[in-house]
């Protein structure tokens, strides 16, 4: 029985601004990195609190400050969080990120360390966060339809099976999920690189190819200036290399099978970024997984489809990644990381449109509340993408 | 049927072998995905699981054809049944 998705519905936590989330986390972010150690004291001593310590944050300038400052609001404003302590050494910037996790109505509150030190820091805002983590304990989640869930896909340690077996069936769900009205997003810009004319003709307007080929040929630009090789080894990778993608070209193909056949390209983002209507999006990104699936999670993406070849094990600390893969061989030696095996579809045991429902009917439990392989096994990679070096 | 390696589309230069210990010399079946037919070739090496087998005789410098699309250039000239990789395949970008 294909899955009907019509009147679909999953159970989520709706917040104030409307937006809903499938888990309820207190973060406490730190602003920069010598926040880190204060943000890691209070996650210590208020039980379901998490830290997101990152090595970023000083003396930054221009569009690298924007960007930063765009994925730390995003990440606190992300509806899988249901409240924030942010820690940072200053308090204007500090504050700069609360105002601006503050715009959903969610409880956020700042705390520098400057003229405090840690302790006192550590310990007000360890006050504040036992508030949060009652406030947070006492919502519950509600019936929320289809169309409410936003949900990411970028692949990771791809193989040749990616882009016959585990891509395809995120495009099949893909597919599946645009007439509903759901929210998609697609990225990774130079894993496009021999694609990209393919990509451009599911635009759905001639603006939006534009902006598409803007984003495509910006980051070309950045390659070239910066490229001692043919960046043949690194892209593809190593890993891509010993699963046996040749050329970037190669790996581009099947990386796009992601977008599936039918659902148009709706629109498109700058890093962090945050979609404005339902449809598929391209947001424009490094391909290196944990940056990729951050910029998602601060783009407001509440469920990321992971299709992997040989084994890549990324997790998120807010969103939770769905692994799937094809390769039997993974799917049998990194077991415990795959949470949709769809290796039957290379031994034709089951046709693209079953394993396309039986990511579906993950995505659904993981909506729900089940967790991923990755949030067991403790997978929180929180890595922020940078543009270019400090002041 | 067994499917030993997979192809995107017919005319495609080459296959994906999908499953283990493929050894030199043996006759493998594969599966058109797009056309839903089998074909089959005798492989002339070893190739690993993932890896690509020629479907066709290529010459040096000829544009190696996958998911209907040009993926690269050919460094050397290529058998049917050879292992294609990246010891005689290379990007046509960057």
């Amino acid at each position: 029985m294909p899955m009907d998705l019509k009147n679909a519905s999953f159970w989520g936590y709706r917040r104030d601004n409307g937006r809903v989330g499938v888990r309820n986390h207190v973060i406490v972010l730190p602003v920069d990195d010598i926040s880190n150690a204060a943000a890691e004291g209070v996650a210590r001593n208020v039980m379901g609190t998490m830290a997101l310590p990152h090595p970023y944050g000083r003396l930054q300038f221009g569009a690298d400050l924007d960007l930063h400052f765009r994925t730390l609001i995003g990440t606190g404003a992300n509806p899988n969080v249901a409240a924030v302590v942010v820690i940072g050494i200053e308090p204007a910037w500090t504050q700069k990120i609360v105002d601006g996790i503050a715009q959903t109505g969610k409880p956020v509150a700042g705390f520098s360390i400057e003229h405090n030190g840690d302790t006192a820091t550590v310990m007000a805002a360890s006050r504040k966060a036992k508030e949060f983590v009652h406030y947070a304990t006492g919502l519950h989640r509600s019936e929320a339809p289809l169309k409410d869930l936003w949900v990411s896909t970028k692949c990771g340690e791809s193989d040749t099976t990616s882009g016959c077996g585990a891509n395809p069936t995120v495009g099949n769900a893909f597919d599946k999920l645009h007439p509903h009205g759901v929210t998609l997003c697609f990225g990774e810009t130079t894993e496009i690189t021999g694609g990209e004319h393919l990509v451009a003709e599911r635009c759905k307007t001639p603006e939006i190819r534009e902006r598409f080929m803007f984003m495509f040929n910006r980051y070309q630009e950045i390659i070239n200036r910066h490229k001692t090789s043919d960046l043949s080894d690194s892209q593809p990778t190593k890993g891509n290399i010993a699963g046996g993608l040749t050329t970037i070209e190669e790996k581009a193909l099947g990386n796009i099978q992601k977008i599936g056949r039918k659902c148009t390209v709706d629109g498109v983002i700058d890093k962090a970024e945050m979609p404005t209507h339902p449809g598929l999006w391209f947001m424009d990104s490094s391909s290196a997984a944990a940056e990729m699936v951050t910029l998602c999670a601060a783009s407001g993406f509440v469920v990321h489809f992971f299709p992997t070849g040989q084994g890549n094990v990324i997790g998120n600390p807010i969103l939770p990644v769905i692994k799937l893969g094809a390769n039997p061989k993974t799917v049998r030696t990194m077991a415990e990381h795959i949470d949709v095996d769809v290796s039957g579809l290379l031994r034709r045991e089951l046709t693209m449109d079953q394993a396309g429902d039986k990511l579906l009917e993950c995505m659904f439990a993981t909506a729900n509340g089940r967790w991923t392989a990755a949030e067991v096994l403790g997978h929180r990679e929180f890595v922020l993408t940078r543009l270019y070096e400090s002041a | 049927m067994t499917i030993h390696f997979v192809v995107h589309e017919d005319g495609d230069s080459v296959g994906t072998v999908v499953v283990e210990n493929v050894k030199a010399g043996a006759t493998l079946t594969g599966w058109i995905m797009e056309q839903d037919k089998t074909v089959s070739v005798k492989v002339l090496n070893d190739i690993p699981i993932g890896h690509k087998v020629a479907l066709k005789d290529l010459k040096n410098g000829d544009t190696v054809i996958k998911y209907g699309v040009d993926i690269g250039r050919t460094i050397a000239p290529i058998k049917q049944g050879e292992y294609l990789h990246v010891h005689n395949v290379k990007t046509k970008r960057w």
